[in-house]
Parts: structure tokens; sequence; C-alpha cells
């Protein structure tokens, strides 16, 4: 499955993961819908499809993935257990007292290298690997998704700066733009404005793709992965893609599914209660 | 005389001319973190953020997340200070391998003044899980020290200074974690000093012989775990304990050596360092002198109260 192409197929991983998503949110009665169901597509194709994560000689996946925006642990806590990091029978024990699967990741879980969960910090992570592996001669590449809101944090500014300074076009950034934060939109609270003009400034090959599409994403991969410029994917999505009535809604940044809702939810993804 | 900084630069060149894995990651501050050897020497294993600390602790922990051994460097302030949140999140929670290793400690800066003078680095750096905190007095401590973290694993954070001190060390001393090192046996007193203090403690032990008055001094090198043993025993066999340090005295070792001695052997603690203020620009006796932290302040507590 490691290297499929086959859009349906993602479809259907990314279908399940977003079940798992509702799930788990529910039964741990809190938890990042929103966030999660905007980035799960991107999970699915980059390690369904484009990620190697086969170890190398000494042990190392050689392909990295760091989820800055920790919050979204829902969505790699279910990708993770799709490719069999996670057994999918502790998926349910989500942020629960005893659990090792944290509200926010930590890397105590078999496959996540680092933790994160406070927003700001994993570009410059995803650089400091991306350098090690040049001085390796490896060539592996280093994938970091960021949300939007995320890049109102200053230090991933300083790591934009030092990514174009070595141009480090092993690591490939990931932009979740999905136009909402806690307070509101991500133009209401902060107004970032042009996210491409300005990456762009800073020395990226910048990529427009839609978030929720295979396709368009794996061209977007692909054509990252050839660059000579450290690249940027801005992938536009949609907060709480999937569920309608989560769709574009802030209130769906951060909080849990009563009854009635968990069973639409579900029905809409036509899973099992 | 050698400045703490000054041998962890020449310990870098030493240790990655026989090991090609140690990397140096600075923030624009090289020449006052003494890593120009470094960086000329071996200039693809020598990195520049730029003033950009956040970004260096991050950068740092890919590098050593990727089997990198691996030394962040810049002044304690911007260290421990503005990227405090990035030292507790990503390295110490995640347990990352690194030596973080700060310079320009406490009011020994001197001229910047308040601004650069960190007098509150080990009490951030002691609140966090899975950090050990090593502060080296001289030359020979400091490569010695160095060496010995690169034999434990995890987070540490080396506190390092700006100032010459006087050789105090031979090279057949032993620096463990969670050791300290004793001058001396005597029993009217100890004096607990930890990087520039030590000097300052070693020469109120000499001034106070003359008097007749012997007392044993104290080098918590590893403040972090600290030395209980040693404290616990000082505090039983010596009669006055004394602490000094360039530190703000809430939550420094003054403030480590009282937990100590709180929970294990309740006894009296003199603290000399600085008192709860900022610092100030000034040559740094001049600075010692103003926030006492002299040998004359040591001499005073054990004169006065005879």
């Amino acid at each position: 499955m490691k290297y499929t192409k086959d859009i349906e197929k993602l479809e259907f991983f990314s279908n399940e993961a977003r079940k798992d998503i509702i799930k788990m949110i529910y039964k741990a009665k809190s938890g990042h819908p929103g966030g999660s169901l905007s980035c799960i597509d991107i999970l699915v194709c980059l390690y369904h499809s484009v990620m190697d994560i086969t170890l190398d000689d000494n042990l190392k996946r050689k392909d990295k993935f760091i989820l800055s925006k920790g919050h979204a642990a829902p969505a790699y806590y279910a990708i993770l257990s799709q490719m069999g990091f996670i057994p999918r029978k502790d998926l349910v024990t989500l942020r629960k007292y005893n659990s090792y699967l944290e509200g926010h990741p930590s890397n105590k879980i078999f496959g996540v290298d680092v933790s994160s969960g406070s927003l700001g910090q994993g570009v410059s992570i995803a650089n400091g690997m991306a350098m090690a592996k040049k001085l390796s001669k490896d060539d592996g590449y280093v994938y970091v998704l960021v949300g939007d809101g995320e890049i109102e944090e200053g230090q991933v500014w300083e790591a934009f700066m030092t990514t174009s300074k070595y141009n480090l076009n092993n690591m490939i950034l990931i932009i979740d733009k999905n136009n909402l934060q806690i307070d509101g939109s991500v133009e209401q609270v902060k107004n970032i404005k042009v996210i491409d003009e300005k990456l762009n400034a800073f020395g990226f090959n910048v990529i427009n793709a839609n978030g929720h599409d295979f396709k368009d994403l794996s061209i977007a991969f692909k054509e990252a992965k050839m660059s000579t410029k450290p690249s940027c994917i801005i992938a536009h999505t949609i907060k709480g893609k999937g569920i309608s009535f989560m769709e574009n809604m802030v209130s769906w940044h951060g909080k849990s599914l009563n009854d009635e809702e968990y069973e639409k939810a579900m029905k809409e993804l036509g899973g099992a209660i | 005389m050698k400045s703490t900084r000054k041998a962890f630069g020449e310990f870098l060149v030493e240790k990655a001319a026989k090991d090609e894995n140690i990397v140096v990651v600075d923030a624009d501050l090289s020449t006052a973190t003494c890593t120009t050897d470094f960086a000329r020497l071996f200039p693809n294993r020598h990195f520049d953020v730029g003033i950009a600390e956040q970004d260096l602790v991050g950068f740092s922990a890919g590098l050593a997340l990727s089997g990198k051994t691996v030394f962040a460097t810049t002044f304690a302030m911007f260290l421990a200070g503005r990227a405090y949140e990035q030292i507790r999140n990503t390295v110490a929670y995640s347990n990352i391998n690194i030596n973080l290793c700060a310079t320009h400690t406490g009011l020994a800066v001197g001229e910047d003044g308040a601004s650069h003078q960190c007098i509150e680095d080990i009490a951030l750096m002691n609140t966090i899980p899975n950090m050990k905190i090593f502060c080296p007095a001289d030359d020979i401590s400091t490569k010695q020290i160095l060496n010995e973290c690169l034999k434990i694993s995890g987070p540490k954070y080396i506190r390092l200074g700006r100032n010459s001190l006087r050789d105090v060390y031979s090279m057949e001393t032993n620096f463990k974690l969670g050791c300290s090192n004793i001058f001396g046996n005597g029993t009217d007193g100890t004096i607990f000093a930890i990087g520039s203090t030590l000097n300052i403690a070693l020469d109120a032990k000499s001034e106070l012989k003359k008097h007749g008055i012997d007392v044993r001094v104290v080098d918590l090198y590893s403040i972090k775990p600290v030395d209980k043993d040693t404290i616990i025993e000082s505090a039983m066999q010596t009669d006055k304990l004394v602490s000094i340090e360039d530190h703000n005295i809430i939550s420094g070792i003054g403030s480590i050596i009282s937990n100590v001695l709180t929970e294990y052997y309740p006894k009296k603690l003199y603290k000399l360092g600085v008192n709860d203020r900022f610092g100030k620009s000034g040559s740094i006796d001049k600075l010692y002198k103003m926030y006492n932290i002299t040998k004359e302040d040591i001499m005073k507590i054990f004169l006065n109260n005879k």
C-alpha cells in the first residue's frame, strides 16, 4: 500500500481516518476536530504515497515528518495507526489518564520524532534535520506541517530565513491554510495577508495546491521534491472538512461532539456508531 | 587565568578534530562565545542562525535528533531566557541529547549591564524535568565537565562566564554528574560556591585561616542533580554554612542547598548573591562589591558572629 498512487484508495484511507478522528475526540470528550480534519488528507497523501518511511542502515526512517501544529494530534494518531505505528485499539485512549496518546503528540509515541504542541517550533527542527541529512549525504526529505494561524509565531520566520540561508531544499514545508484560528479568521486576528508573496520573498519555491485533492497534492509534492530551492506547499483547505456542520466554523477548533453530533458526523462519513 | 567560555572554545577545537560528529550552532555571537576557531577550522560543521535564539534551539534540536553531537551556544540571557520555552518544550520534553552552552552568565558580564546579565538562568533551567546543569569554575573543570557531558545523554545546560578565572584544578580531578569537589576538611564552616565565586570562596578560606578559622569549600559544579550527600555531610560536620553565587539568591544554589537542608538536616544557611535586584553596568570587581559577592562579605559572616 505504501506507494499507491491510487486516488480511490487514498480517499478510502482518508475517510477511515476521519472516522477515527471523530471517534477519538468524541470518546475523549475534548480535542481539536477542525484542524485535524483540514490536514488529514495531506497526512494521508504524505504517508501513503509520498514519504519513504522504510528504515535505512542506521535504523532511521528515510523521510521524516514533523507535525508542528501539534493540536492536530488526532489526525496524526489516525495516520500513524494506519501505518502500523500505533495499535488501532489504543486510539480511543486519546487524552485519557495513563495513555501515551497525549492531547498533543510526544515522542514517547513510536514514529513520532519530536514532541510538539507549542506552536511555531517545528520548522526550526525540520531545518536542523534537513541540515543533518545534507551533512550525512543522506537523500531523504524532511516534511513539516504548520498551520496558517501558526505562522503568526515569530520563530517560524526566523526559521524560514535559516531554510533559505542554507538552501535546505530537502525540507518541504506545508502550510495547512484553513483560514481560521481560535479567535476568528486568520484575516481578522492578525491579517497575515499574502502568504505566497511573503514566502517567495523569503526564498521559497511556493506551490499552491488544493489540500483535499490527492491529485493536486501529489503533483505539488513531486514538484517540491525536484526543486533546487526549498519548497513551500500552501495547501488550501477547509477547517472541519468532511463534516457538514463543522466546515469553516471557528467554533469547531477545539471542542468535542455530543451524542447527537457524533451520530450525525459518523453517518456523514458512512461509519458505524 | 582563563575564562570558561575560552576553555569551551578550546575544548570544541580539540574534540572536533577527533570526532567529526561534533557540530556547533551560534546565534551571531561567535566571537563572544569563543567559537570562531572552531568555525574557521571546521566551517562545514559550524552553523550561524543569526540573531534568532528560538531558531537556534530548534535547529540544534533537529541536528541532535539526527544523531549529531550538538553544542548550541549564545549568551545565557537569550538562551535560558528568550528561548526558555523552546528548551522546555522542544528539547527537554523530548529528552533530546544536546549541550546548551550559555556564556555571559551573571553580573560578571560587566559593562553591558542589566539587560545582558542573566541572574536567573539556574532558576529557569532547574525547574525543567530531564535537564542537567553544570557550572565549571576554571579552564580544566570546563574541559573535564564538557567531556563528561559527551557521556551523558539528554539535555544539558552548561553555565559559562565571560571573565577570566584563576586556575583551581589539575587534570587529575574528576567531575561527575551529581558530584562536587571539596577543598579542605575544616570544621568551622562550609562555603558553597559555583563558577566565578569559587575563586572568591577559596580566597576567603585562606584569609580565614589567618584568623584561626578553618573552613572547607565545596564547588557544587553539578547544580542539577546536586550533590545532596556532600551538602548534608557539610551541615553535619561543620559549623557555619555559607553559599556564594553570581545569580539571584532566589532559586540559585543557595535555594537549592536550602531545599536539601530543610528536607534532611535543617540548619541555617547564609546566602550571598544577587538579592532580587537587576544588575548594572560596571567592572566585575565593582559590581561584586556592590552586590555583596566578595571575600570580605564571607569573612564578615564568620568574624562578626564568632
